[in-house]
């Protein structure tokens, strides 16, 4: 059971790193973002390039998150803002457009073969009740927990996320009192990005590879745990990682299914929402 | 020659794709990101039946029809249960699920799909290049057919009503729930026949074929020509259908271009290249609705109105400029 539980729980720690921008933003703007993903590519590819160069690991994880938040600055104020009147379905499928392209792009920049991240992250690892910890699964676990305490207090109890709160209920009053909503966005969208980039370096290191199509999977995966969360919850999102992460981890070891496991999180999604059709957490902030 | 036939042959199958996902996606306003997956249902229906128990390609056609139809009713009435983006989201999904299945049940054969796929044949004559691109055009020809007969239906009318507010279309007395149902079942008969041409066309299944980014292709042809009408879905399956064949010389950048050429149409045309009230349209309308020097025509109403947006500048759309 223990070897399931912690690779369970390190995975959905990436999960949530990766969904709580989307996440966010889908809270302020209602619209999913796929492209977010290709953040995740980005930061590793930044990550490794960076490390390559004989940087440190941590010092590459920082580069690759600027890049990454830079890219969701360009693209929040170059293709979602304007895109915003018309109809979620159409940012939708744009953000797919440009999670392709961009995809495409790392792949003729970066060569269409995997690197390898080889890393020992020097924290304390050894093995618990026989179950070998890696050094970076340790650092998975430590910041998902951090991940899970920093949002709610960052949203609940700071400046930062009463405007989000904010302009989250009602933008055109969040605006009306002063509050830059076009600031908010953009931070919003920065801190997204670089979370997932975040994500990215610790996937390429948790698995020594970095491809060009390794944002994928997470892609859609993403997207089906913000919508376990109750679309717009960012708490919510962050349980829904962990639920997907263990369920994935667990079926898979113990029964044997039939299917993949990138499958299993769609087949929990289809049913989770059969039973509930607004989410595992329906009443987020953000309906008021 | 027998290359363009090939290529014509996949814009052709594209086109009724689109014209068919335009039904849930343009009449319906439903999102539906799954049509790659009825595509492959219909595709693995024709290969496994036809060279596993032999029956003639015209009788798979039709189970192919029947069982796309039947996973189009189960999709309807899971999107009676589902909204907007919960709905977008469980289609991405059906896309990995019916992958994984046609990749795990070894009755489709396994990874490496089915192969060895019999061609057609009619009355004797077996088909070659050309038999396929007509049987396609055959499978266009009844897919503008029905789309084009739905949309003067109250069946359209109700969808058209569905898509611009469901609540309100609901409470006049459309049946939604056998609406909504009904435009998820046609979009999905009309993959399903495709794929049955789709089949003997490649000779094989592989189960990657028909997954998400196929989805995403269709949906882009919808958007990219103009949701909701039928020329925008044929003119984005001809375009973007052709498109990596005429960029076969820069292979390395087809995913790229295609990715790119979406963002910019949905950026600065997002009613789609001729879809209703496009650039291309209105500009259309403005060349050919003046009144004809021999004869009066009633299309003086819609120069009128034409003229109006000349001299007046574009009407302010109800939503716009209140951000």
């Amino acid at each position: 059971m223990f070897p399931a539980l912690v690779d369970g729980v390190t995975v959905g720690a990436l999960y949530a790193l990766l969904a709580l921008g989307p996440s966010l933003v889908y809270g302020l703007l209602r619209v999913l973002d796929v492209a977010n993903a290709a953040a995740l590519v980005l930061g590793a590819y930044l990550g490794v390039t960076l490390f390559r160069h004989g940087l440190p690991w941590w010092l590459g994880a920082l580069g690759g998150m600027a890049g990454a938040a830079i890219l969701g600055l360009l693209l929040q104020r170059f293709l979602y803002r304007p895109l915003l009147d018309r109809g979620p379905l159409v940012v939708l499928v744009a953000s797919i457009g440009i999670f392709i392209a961009l995809e495409e792009a790392f792949r003729l920049i970066w060569g269409p073969y995997p690197y390898q991240f080889p890393v020992n992250v020097p924290l304390p690892h050894g093995t618990i009740a026989g179950t070998p910890v890696t050094g970076v699964q340790v650092l998975m676990l430590v910041i998902g927990v951090v991940i899970l305490l920093g949002s709610w207090w960052v949203l609940g109890h700071t400046r930062l996320g009463f405007t989000w709160r904010a302009t989250a209920q009602d933008r055109e009053t969040a605006r009306a009192m002063g509050i830059n909503v076009n600031r908010v966005i953009a931070g919003i969208f920065a801190t997204g990005y670089a979370l997932a980039a975040l994500a990215g370096v610790l996937f390429a290191i948790r698995y020594n590879t970095v491809t060009p199509d390794m944002g994928d999977v997470p892609a859609y995966k993403m997207l089906a745990i913000i919508v376990l969360g109750g679309l717009g919850n960012p708490m919510g999102t962050i349980l829904a990682a962990f639920v997907i992460g263990l369920a994935e981890s667990v079926v898979n070891t113990y029964w044997g299914f039939i299917l993949p496991r990138d499958t299993i999180a769609f087949l929990v999604l289809i049913a989770i929402l059969l039973i509930r059709p607004a989410g595992l957490l329906p009443k987020g902030v953000t309906r008021a | 020659m027998s290359y363009f036939l090939v290529i014509a042959t996949t814009v052709v199958i594209y086109a009724v794709l689109s014209v068919g996902l335009n039904i849930a996606v343009g009449y319906a306003g439903q999102p539906h990101l799954a049509q790659g997956a009825f595509l492959g249902i219909g595709a693995y229906m024709v290969a496994v039946f036809s060279t596993r128990y032999g029956l003639s390609f015209w009788l798979c056609v039709l189970i192919a029809i029947v069982v796309t139809a039947l996973s189009g009713f189960v999709l309807g009435v899971i999107s009676l249960r589902l909204r907007d983006d919960f709905l977008a989201i469980v289609t991405i999904g059906l896309n990995f699920v019916v992958v994984a299945i046609f990749q795990y049940v070894p009755w489709f054969g396994g990874a490496t799909g089915v192969y060895a796929i019999p061609l057609p044949s009619i009355g004797g004559h077996e088909f070659g290049n050309p038999e396929f691109l007509l049987l396609g055009l055959v499978m266009l020809a009844i897919s503008v057919a029905v789309s084009g007969y739905i949309s003067r239906t109250w069946l359209g009318l109700g969808l058209a009503s569905i898509r611009d507010d469901e609540l309100a279309s609901a409470s006049s007395g459309t049946p939604v729930a056998s609406f909504k149902i009904a435009a998820f079942v046609v979009a999905s008969a009309i993959a399903g026949m495709a794929g049955a041409l789709y089949a003997p066309f490649l000779s094989a299944v592989t189960p990657t074929s028909f997954g998400f980014t196929e989805s995403i292709v269709m949906l882009a042809m919808v958007m990219f020509g103009g949701v909701g009408t039928i020329r925008g879905a044929i003119l984005g399956a001809i375009v973007l259908g052709a498109l990596p064949e005429a960029f076969r010389f820069v292979s390395d950048y087809r995913l790229l271009i295609f990715g790119a050429i979406l963002v910019l149409v949905l950026r600065f045309q997002p009613h789609g290249i001729i879809g209703t009230d496009s650039a291309a349209a209105n500009a259309w309308k403005r060349l050919f609705s003046r009144p004809p020097k021999t004869e009066y025509d009633a299309s003086c109403n819609d120069a009128a109105s034409a003229m109006s947006v000349a001299v007046h500048g574009e009407p302010e759309q109800p939503g716009d400029g209140k951000d």
